[in-house]
């Protein structure tokens, strides 16, 4: 069971009071209209879907109902760092928890 | 016979407190603080069970969890439990057991006849290998194979106690109350750290609690007695005994299961908590859970009578039971001869130590003659005699580095051959999350991996077999885990001197796993690795042979390690065994994975107290006592319970619905809306989010007035609609679906938070705050003009608008929408006077026939209407444009709003999609089930063109006809056209598609 | 390839089993292949037969990181059925299923299918809404299949709760006869030990670490175990790994990779001959013929590659299974694992090409692969050795994502396994 920090309540929660929502840092196109089927689709559903180091967004349901980052290893599934939107990913190096 | 082998009083029982209990049916006495393993010892029962394949007798062979063969059902009728190891099993008074296999008894079995007399065709793998043919009797075969399936029985009856969970934090968590784990808690309560020290005996000290061992020059006994009184009274230290980690998952997160002392389980049949999982997430985690010994893998090593040496110890000391008269111990460690020595102190009965090794420490042999028994070194055990019982050991010189054995042999009579091949460090735990544990020659046994990142170890758990590397590694890794936090630890001059030790014998071992016979292995008797499932040296040299190289695919061709004991005793000898054979090196073999749980857990255990009424919350309205008092029928939506229609008398569903709609369409009646997902939306760009949001358009929108909207994904498929209100110029009430109100919020952040964090918006659910009963019928104007004084006249208070006033003296929002096609009025006040209002409806409603009405008839209602019911009508593949609403579009909008682009896709315009539909069945009375499929025209050939299918279906009494709604291909266009239902096998119902709304297709009655 | 049959047991007890035959060879590679599958788990063991059984494609090889069926073939709850909602997913099942059900005799090994058939539960009026729609529409599809009330379910599994007071009572069920369990193992080896026959290298511990591309085309594999190896096609099927090798390639995938867990019980006497699985309070239920009862669970919400998942998940399937079989509440839970499942956006598999030419994916099985494993072989092979995509793979095709043709399993059909 992960054991999630959440940058908005400023607390490590358990995994339970959150739910996952996916890769991070995915923008909507801003010109929808003006997307080919095959780049509305890529912003659909294609995902990098990584095997290490994965930045993806979390809701923290039954608290704040933030979403934030979470810098996550899929593979240990150890996070790695916490982050609110739009704040600047941290460093792969330098991570903290 | 009472306790014929009981030879003095042992330290783990009380002889002052004997207790009765029966096994197969006979009547035995035991001690307090027996297991049920001791206690049938004590007894003389060393037949036990029969084995899973070859249907071989089986006897005790370990005196804790890592048992294979003890595997009893304990208790009847509704508290039975299956499977439960003898060697865990606390004595109490009255404690009922049997065994669970062998007919007509486990003594005389008919099955091992079988398994004498086939037990050579049944290598690993031979079910792959035949039953194939023919086909379609494999179903036969295999009832007859599932006969001599399973272990023990499952109750048949619903389990009377109940089990509980404790989430617990501590700053330590130390797994395991042997040396280590106490002198570990002992330097760490000092720092003030919050520390659990969990151990699965009923007592603590591991296997001080059956040595001779002396610390800070007192017995072992002593040092574990006082260190246990210091820790518990020490108010910073959570001891929890009976107590097993079962789990290490990620983030330092442990479960672990305390089950309930034995007096308070014998209370049988009183609910009460039978076990309890802990659930820990430990700041640091010390593993403390020592090491399991191996047994030697020879001829005929299953016998009752063969069993662990230091179970023998155990037995002997703990529980002052001797399991034999005789004993011949084989061994390749110095931590066999406690045994020998620990029997040879009763005076009584015959000892041979039969050692691998060509070099033993000289005190070790000179203390076994001295004592009056026998040392044959360079030998081993090579095969057991006897069928039931052992009867003797035979013995033959053995070169432990070529690995030959000399073809003479000697016969010694023994009911008890003890073996030892070394200690498997319990590295369980330290596996869980994935970290592969590391072999170390050395001590010829897996260690947990040194990088792991989330553990720390001591003692026996990492391979460090003696006293006072436990007691020293304990206390190391105890300051190591605490060295970063704020609670450090320092030990003072004062602490220094503490825990000293004298050094029993030191660990030595020259590795040996398989004893080779004088035949060949594939000839010789079968030499047991894994007890339990009848794997034997033989079945796994086989394995290797054919091409099962992998150690997992070893395990997974010859059962290898999927008994109860997941390996405990087998593991080690077996990967051994396939190294050997594949000529590779056991690093290279590596071990197969370790899953939780490390020993088993009850269902209702890992459940918890989410059990029956309790599965998942539910969820009522405030009207909800009415409704029961009134005769409501209910269904589950969502986690909602709603009245599903008020039967009157013995009415059925279809008379009750008759009865409810009608009441609509020509009179009033009233549904409990409480459950509609209600968000109050409020900011200075609210209007622009929902314009966003919904399909249609929401800029404009005056206040006081409500509007139908649809939401669709971003790829252009409905996923939710409801009416929202415009309360104030920056301020909305959104109503979701029942069921969606969740998720619609959490949709509804994720575009406020993640694209559009500069409109300025807030949204809150206020779905539980408001309570609604909607008024809808002719009537219900007339009825609520009476009760409030909201000007109700038409043109002062239309349709699609809300107003705000007092209610039957309740302040409420009244809003004038219809889901109904009638005069409609959803009046909504605050959800704690829902009951009064409702009440109060009801009261003045008499003279009106008000009809409270439920789910049933709504969906009939909104069916003759056409509206759709998101979740029924569609199904996440359906558009807007599919369902027709084409008017609830705003596709010049600027902003392009979630859906448009996915709806504008190739498929999701090309000609031919399914659309929605109405369907009249030919036959008026017959009502389409829902769910059928439709095809245009009948072929018998399958599969059939199927071209849609009926989504809702009704029998609409004010139309005295059975309507449907349906998704057809292109089926707007084929309006008038027939269609074939499919309503049973080959049986087909003609239809002819039609407009989806049936009643009112203008809308003027809604308009009052 | 040797025999198997009772006979050839018979004869060698005689000679104390000493004579067998390695089920498959320990080959040294080929520099060249016609056709490389990475991923030796049962769908990518089932190409390579096919490939070399019906295709007479010669030079084929299998390259397999771990172990033969190591994957999500060896950790799934071995359930088979073919009763999905849409036409595309029923027929490719269904013609999973008949593959299925002459199977053993096909491999001449015993792959024990066990067609104990397969219920699946409804708790609301939708469901069974949902429930009778599929029903209706195997029936058209020619898959067996009959909706049962709760007393005609509890023929069937007598132990079964159908009382109206549990949370969410049992209303009724869709039951596929033909349905039913697999022993997990067999089937990879199976395939395996035929594929062997038929000259198929088959390469364990040996991984994938790249592709060699020239251009839009892909011309070889690169290994971490014997270098580079030439390739005319490269067909890919990977289940959770699937993105990795498509990042390989440089492009990505519909998919992320969930962890998905089961469990068993220690082994019980036999209770349940069916399989039992319930989208409502979320857990199925099969007991093995060893004794264990054998649980799957919903999959972890969060990707992970780690084939473990989170204990609440756990505990909510045996509280869901109590649900149903409160009596089992006693029952010791032995064992927990996990697999990492693909899935994709409509829970259906994406079998045929990729954007780079001449490599093919076969993935997106998410939690319903096993079942699919003769067939999804079978249609794989066709796309790899056919110039056209065969029919039934056709509606899989990765262009759907583009199009919006998605064939949605999860929406209304309620098979989330």
């Amino acid at each position: 069971m992960l054991r999630i920090y959440c940058p908005i309540c400023e607390e490590a929660r358990d995994e339970p009071e959150y739910h996952y929502a996916g890769q991070a840092h995915i923008v909507r196109p801003s010109d929808p209209d003006q997307c080919s089927d095959q780049e509305w689709g890529e912003y659909l559903y294609f995902r990098s879907n990584l095997r290490g180091l994965h930045r993806e967004m979390w809701y923290h349901a039954a608290g704040c109902r933030k979403f934030f980052n979470v810098l996550r290893d899929t593979q240990s599934h150890e996070v790695k760092a916490s982050y609110r939107l739009g704040a600047t990913p941290p460093d792969q190096e330098e991570v903290r928890l | 016979m009472s306790q014929k082998y009981r030879v003095g009083a042992g330290r783990l029982v009380d002889s002052s407190q004997p207790m009765t209990f029966w096994f197969n049916g006979r009547r035995f006495t035991g001690w307090q603080g027996d297991t049920l393993a001791s206690a049938l010892l004590a007894n003389g029962v060393t037949l036990v069970g029969r084995s899973f394949k070859y249907a071989r007798p089986r006897g005790i062979v370990a005196a804790g969890v890592e048992e294979p063969n003890a595997i009893l059902q304990v208790g009847v009728g509704a508290t039975t439990v299956p499977n439960v190891r003898a060697t865990e099993q606390p004595l109490y008074e009255g404690l009922v057991a049997r065994t669970t296999h062998g007919w007509p008894s486990v003594k005389w079995d008919v099955m091992s006849l079988l398994g004498r007399l086939a037990g050579a065709l049944m290598p690993p793998g031979f079910y792959y290998k035949t039953f194939m043919r023919p086909q379609w009797l494999w179903h036969s075969y295999e009832k007859l194979i599932r006969k001599a399936a399973g272990l023990g029985y499952s109750p048949s009856e619903p389990d009377p106690d109940c089990y509980d969970k404790l989430n617990q934090h501590c700053d330590l968590l130390i797994i395991g109350a042997g040396p280590a784990g106490l002198a570990a808690a002992l330097a760490a309560y000092q720092g003030g750290a919050r520390i659990i020290l969990l151990d699965e005996n009923p007592t603590p000290g591991g296997w001080l609690r059956c040595s001779d061992d002396r610390i800070d020059g007192e017995p072992a006994e002593r040092w574990v007695a006082k260190a246990l009184e210091t820790l518990v009274s020490a108010g910073n230290v959570q001891v929890l005994l009976r107590t097993t980690a079962t789990g290490l998952h990620d983030g330092r997160f442990v479960s672990a299961i305390e089950r309930q002392p034995p007096s308070v389980a014998s209370a049988a049949l009183q609910t009460r908590i039978k076990e309890r999982m802990h659930r820990i997430r430990a700041g640091q985690i010390l593993i403390a859970t020592g090491a399991h010994e191996r047994p030697l893998v020879f001829a005929n090593n299953d016998v009752p009578g063969c069993m662990l040496a230091g179970a023998v110890s155990t037995y002997l000391k703990g529980y002052g039971v001797r399991p034999g008269r005789d004993l011949v111990v084989g061994t390749c460690t110095d931590a066999a001869y406690a045994a020998a020595l620990d029997w040879l102190a009763l005076g009584e009965g015959s000892v041979t130590v039969v050692d691998a090794r060509s070099t033993v420490d000289a005190k070790l042999v000179s203390a076994v003659k001295s004592a009056g028994g026998r040392c044959i070194l360079n030998a081993a055990v090579i095969e057991a005699k006897g069928r039931t019982k052992v009867s003797a050991a035979v013995i033959a010189t053995l070169d432990l580095v070529t690995g030959i054995i000399d073809s003479e042999v000697e016969t010694v009579a023994t009911d008890v051959i003890a073996t030892s091949g070394g200690f498997s460090p319990v590295v369980h735990l330290s596996a869980h999350t994935g970290q592969k544990p590391v072999w170390r020659k050395d001590i010829a046994g897996f260690v947990p991996c040194p990088d792991h990142p989330d553990v720390y170890v001591a003692g026996a758990a990492g391979g460090d077999f003696s006293l006072s590397g436990a007691l020293a590694q304990g206390e190391g890794e105890a300051q190591r885990a605490l060295a970063r936090s704020v609670y450090r630890i320092d030990l003072g001059p004062d602490q220094k001197g503490r825990n000293v030790c004298e050094e029993q014998w030191p660990f030595a071992i020259e590795p040996l796993f398989h004893v080779p016979h004088v035949k060949p292995t594939a000839k010789a008797p079968p030499q047991f690795v894994d007890f339990q499932l009848d794997v034997t040296a033989a079945a796994i040299e086989l394995a290797t042979r054919e091409g099962f190289q992998s150690v997992e695919h070893v395990k997974r061709y010859t059962a290898l390690g999927f008994g109860t004991d997941q390996g405990k005793l087998s593991n080690v000898n077996g990967v051994a065994i396939a190294a050997k054979a594949l000529n590779q090196s056991i690093e290279e073999t590596g071990t197969t994975m370790f899953r939780p749980n490390y020993t088993p857990a009850s269902f209702g255990v890992m459940a918890g107290r989410d059990v029956g009424g309790l599965f998942e919350p539910k969820r009522y309205t405030a009207m909800q006592p009415w409704h029961e008092l009134n005769g409501a029928k209910f269904e589950d939506v969502g986690q909602w319970r709603r009245p599903w229609y008020f039967p009157k008398d013995d009415e059925t569903l279809d008379q009750a619905v008759k009865r409810e709609c009608l009441a609509v369409r020509q009179g009033v009646g009233i549904l409990d809306a409480s459950t509609l997902g209600k968000i109050d939306i409020q900011g200075r760009d609210a209007r622009r989010f929902l314009n966003r949001i919904y399909t249609n358009a929401w800029l404009k929108l005056p206040v006081g007035k409500c509007r139908y909207g649809i939401m669709c994904g971003e790829d252009g498929m409905v996923m939710d609609d409801g009416v929202t209100a415009c309360l104030g110029d920056q301020h909305f009430l959104m109503t979701t679906t029942t069921g969606g109100a969740a998720a619609v919020l959490e949709w509804l952040e994720l575009w406020h938070q993640t694209e559009w964090p500069d409109l300025e918006v807030y949204f809150n659910s206020v779905t539980d705050h408001w309570a609604t009963a909607t008024l809808s019928g002719p009537d219900s104007l007339a009825l609520l003009k009476g009760l409030t004084d909201i000007d109700l006249s038409p043109e002062r208070f239309q349709f699609m608008e809300w107003r705000q006033g007092l209610v039957a003296d309740i302040p409420a929002r009244v809003f004038r929408i219809s889901f109904t096609g009638e005069l409609s009025y959803e009046i909504n006040v605050n959800a704690n006077y829902g009951l009064a209002l409702w009440q109060r409806l009801m009261h003045a409603g008499a003279d009106f026939n008000l009809t409270p009405y439920g789910t049933e008839t709504m969906h009939v209602l909104r069916a003759e209407k056409g509206f759709i019911i998101v979740g029924q009508d569609t199904d996440g593949s359906v558009t807007p444009e599919d369902l027709g609403m084409h008017w609830a579009l705003a596709p010049r909008k600027a902003f392009s709003y979630l859906g448009k682009r996915g709806m504008a896709r190739e498929d999701c315009q090309r000609l031919g999609r399914k659309q929605l539909v109405g369907l009249t069945a030919s036959e008026e009375t017959v009502v389409l089930p829902e769910g059928s499929q439709i095809v245009f025209s009948k072929s018998t050939a399958l599969p059939a063109n199927m071209v849609g299918h009926v989504t809702s279906s009704y029998f609409s009494p004010i139309l005295d006809r059975s309507i449907a709604l349906a998704l057809v291909a292109g089926g707007h266009a084929r309006l008038g056209e027939e269609v074939l239902v499919s309503v049973g096998k080959d049986q087909w119902q003609p239809a002819k598609i039609v407009p989806s709304v049936f009643y009112d297709p203008e809308g003027a009655r809604q308009h009052g | 390839m040797q025999r198997y049959s009772a006979f050839s047991l018979f004869k060698h007890a005689l000679s104390h089993h000493q004579h067998w035959q390695q089920a498959w060879r320990n080959p040294e590679p080929k520099p060249y292949y016609d056709i490389i599958i990475v991923g030796g788990g049962g769908h990518g063991l089932a190409t390579a037969y096919y490939l070399a059984k019906e295709h007479n494609i010669k030079r084929i090889a299998v390259l397999e990181k771990g172990y033969l069926g190591g994957g999500n073939t060896g950790r799934n709850t071995t359930i088979v059925r073919s009763n999905y909602l849409w036409d595309e997913a029923a027929q490719l099942y269904e013609h999973a299923l008949k593959l299925w059900e002459t199977l053993s005799l096909e491999l001449n090994y015993n792959v024990m299918f066990s067609q104990r058939g397969v219920l699946n539960l409804g708790h609301t009026l939708q469901d069974m809404r949902d429930i009778e729609r599929r029903v209706s529409a195997n029936r058209l599809n020619g898959i067996d299949g009959e909706v049962l009330d709760p007393a005609g379910i509890k023929k069937i599994v007598p132990l079964i709760n159908t009382s109206k007071n549990t949370r969410y009572p049992i209303l009724g069920a869709s039951w596929q006869p033909r349905g039913g369990v697999a022993r997990h193992d067999a089937v990879a080896w199976g395939y395996a030990r035929a594929a062997d026959a038929l000259g198929v290298d088959l390469l364990q511990g040996c991984g994938v670490t790249g592709f060699d591309l020239a251009g839009d085309q892909v011309k070889g594999v690169q290994t971490d175990r014997y270098g580079t190896l030439g390739a005319g096609r490269v067909g890919c099927v990977v289940a959770g790994n699937s993105s990795v090798l498509a990042g390989y390639a440089g492009f990505e995938l519909p998919v992320e990779s969930h962890p998905l867990q089961a469990l068993v019980s220690e082994p019980i006497k036999p209770v349940l001959d069916t399989v039992v699985m319930s989208n409502q309070v979320h857990g199925y239920i099969s007991q093995s013929d060893k004794g264990d009862l054998v649980i799957g669970a919903g999959i972890d919400s969060y990707t992970g590659y780690g084939q473990r998942g989170s204990l609440p998940v756990i505990e909510h399937t045996l509280a869901a299974i109590l649900e149903l079989f409160p009596m089992f509440s006693r029952v010791p839970m032995n064992r927990q694992w996990g697999g990492i499942v693909d899935t994709t956006p409509d829970a259906c598999p994406i079998i045929g090409k990729s954007p780079v030419d001449n490599l093919y994916f076969n993935c997106g099985w998410g939690t319903g692969g096993f079942k699919a494993t003769p067939g999804s072989g079978h249609v794989f092979a066709g796309c790899l050795a056919e110039q056209e995509i065969p029919a039934l793979a056709k509606p899989f095709g990765l262009d759907r994502f583009y199009s919006g043709a998605l064939v949605d399993e999860h929406g209304a059909a309620g098979v989330a396994h």
